[in-house]
């Protein structure tokens, strides 16, 4: 049976990992390298790394640091932050990372989906959205797309470029609430809701997870193929396999042992 | 020396960094002097069955009908395990290697396409490639076709409908799901492979 993915997600910037706390402060977290390793080990599905400066010096460091967390990684591995072109794709990539996550590059300019599509197929790229609704509770279909970090509005719905860049070569959708980001108070299960049903396409859903309920949640009601996590495994706050092992016995279909 | 024939589809990275991981020299070539002068050869591929035409064009593919039909290990991964079938439904006008005379299709309606992640294993127990391997592991995929289950499967994945998660004929083997990626499980396919002697 086809299991629920659970995604450990690492922001990286300058070489380590790093973790705000209530938005601003950047608490070190560690290597990126040993962290990922760690939480395949704990059984995660799957390692994204978000490059959070993205800057154009930075993606040196960026690369190596790919390159080092790739060598012991034999799961699924991410990578997504700043990537503008299908070139800038290609580096990723022969650094090591099995998929792109593509956000405000791919709004700009639609088509890099098809251009990184092309050469390296669907299965490698992931259109990451960040959406959130009008004060937080406006029906999830009229969700809005924000780039640039969700600092910038785009004037689109989040169920309609999910649909687009489906229809242009996106192999999943990586779906972030921006109201329940960082509140660990739960998914929004009715976004993930209407984005999945709107797609083929796997749906990753992220933004809000604190607990194992709230996993369970966006699993059963709000469609979600996989589900995204960063803070609340980086201090052992829970671990991967415990999570899923708490699954599981809510009848959702986990990879374990793992 | 073990030839991952590069076919120019898609990035094949992880491929080689698994074949390092345990112990393999491997050579990714589009040679076919290279690849008749294997002692292995793998077909590793993401990607569209199109691109297997390629193979066609450079030789590649006489070279290795030559090299399965001399006894030497062959093992395709992903589109490389649908390369070994008749055709597929995805690129009609290209021909497989057609060791297996099925033809591979596209999933049926009735649930998200592509097939992406992690889904179980039912292993035949005289496989060779699953030597070692529990009954009911799991393992990485992402694909949209599928080989049907024929009396070369030697695991079978459900998703919808059954459908050749591997294929074991002689020294000829293919696995739908992506080794590279299937952590330990997926390591000691790779491994059965390399150390699988004919007899």
């Amino acid at each position: 049976m086809l299991t629920k993915r659970i995604i450990a997600c690492l922001d990286v910037t300058a070489g380590r990992v790093v973790k705000g706390v209530q938005f601003v402060d950047l608490v070190d977290a560690g290597d990126p390298a040993e962290l990922a390793a760690r939480h395949a080990a704990a059984g995660a599905d799957e390692i994204v790394f978000l490059d959070i400066t993205a800057t154009h010096e930075a993606r040196g460091t960026l690369l190596d640091t790919v390159r080092r967390a790739a060598r012991q990684l034999f799961v699924p591995f991410t990578v997504g932050g700043g990537i503008r072109t299908a070139d800038e794709a290609a580096a990723v990539f022969d650094a090591g990372a099995d998929k792109v996550s593509i956000n405000s590059a791919a709004l700009a300019r639609p088509q890099l989906i098809a251009e990184v599509a092309s050469k390296f197929g669907a299965q490698a790229v992931i259109v990451a959205i960040d959406a959130r609704r009008a004060h937080g509770n406006a029906a999830p279909e009229n969700a809005e797309v924000f780039t640039a970090g969700g600092r910038t509005p785009s004037g689109s719905r989040a169920v309609e470029w999910a649909r687009e860049a489906e229809d242009r070569g996106a192999g999943e959708i990586l779906l972030t609430s921006m109201d329940a980001d960082g509140t660990r108070a739960g998914f929004d299960c009715e976004l993930t809701a209407a984005v999945s049903e709107s797609v083929q396409i796997p749906v990753i859903a992220s933004g809000g997870a604190g607990n194992s309920r709230h996993f369970a949640h966006v699993f059963k009601e709000g469609k979600a193929d996989a589900a995204l996590a960063a803070s609340i495994f980086h201090f052992a706050i829970a671990d991967v396999r415990a999570l899923k092992e708490e699954l599981r016995s809510e009848g959702i279909p986990v990879r374990l042992p793992c | 020396m073990i030839a991952a024939v590069d076919y120019k589809a898609g990035n094949l990275t992880s491929v080689m960094k698994a074949l390092r991981a345990v112990g393999a020299e491997a050579e990714l070539t589009d040679d076919p002097a290279v690849v008749r002068s294997a002692d292995k050869i793998i077909l590793p591929g993401v990607g569209h069955f199109a691109a297997t035409g390629f193979l066609e064009e450079r030789g590649l593919k006489t070279a290795i009908q030559e090299r399965i039909g001399a006894g030497v290990p062959f093992l395709g991964i992903c589109v490389g395990l649908q390369w070994l079938f008749a055709g597929s439904a995805e690129a009609p006008g290209c021909a497989g290697l057609a060791a297996f005379p099925e033809t591979c299709d596209r999933f049926a309606p009735g649930r998200k396409i592509p097939h992406v992640g992690w889904n179980s294993l039912s292993i035949r127990p005289e496989s060779r490639l699953f030597v070692g391997v529990p009954d009911g592991s799991f393992v990485y995929f992402t694909h949209s076709y599928r080989a049907p289950v024929t009396n070369a499967t030697a695991a079978v994945t459900e998703y919808g409908e059954p459908f050749s998660a591997a294929v074991e004929r002689d020294n000829v083997m293919g696995v739908q799901f992506h080794p590279e990626k299937s952590a330990e499980t997926g390591l000691r396919v790779l491994r059965n492979f390399l150390e699988w002697r004919p007899c």
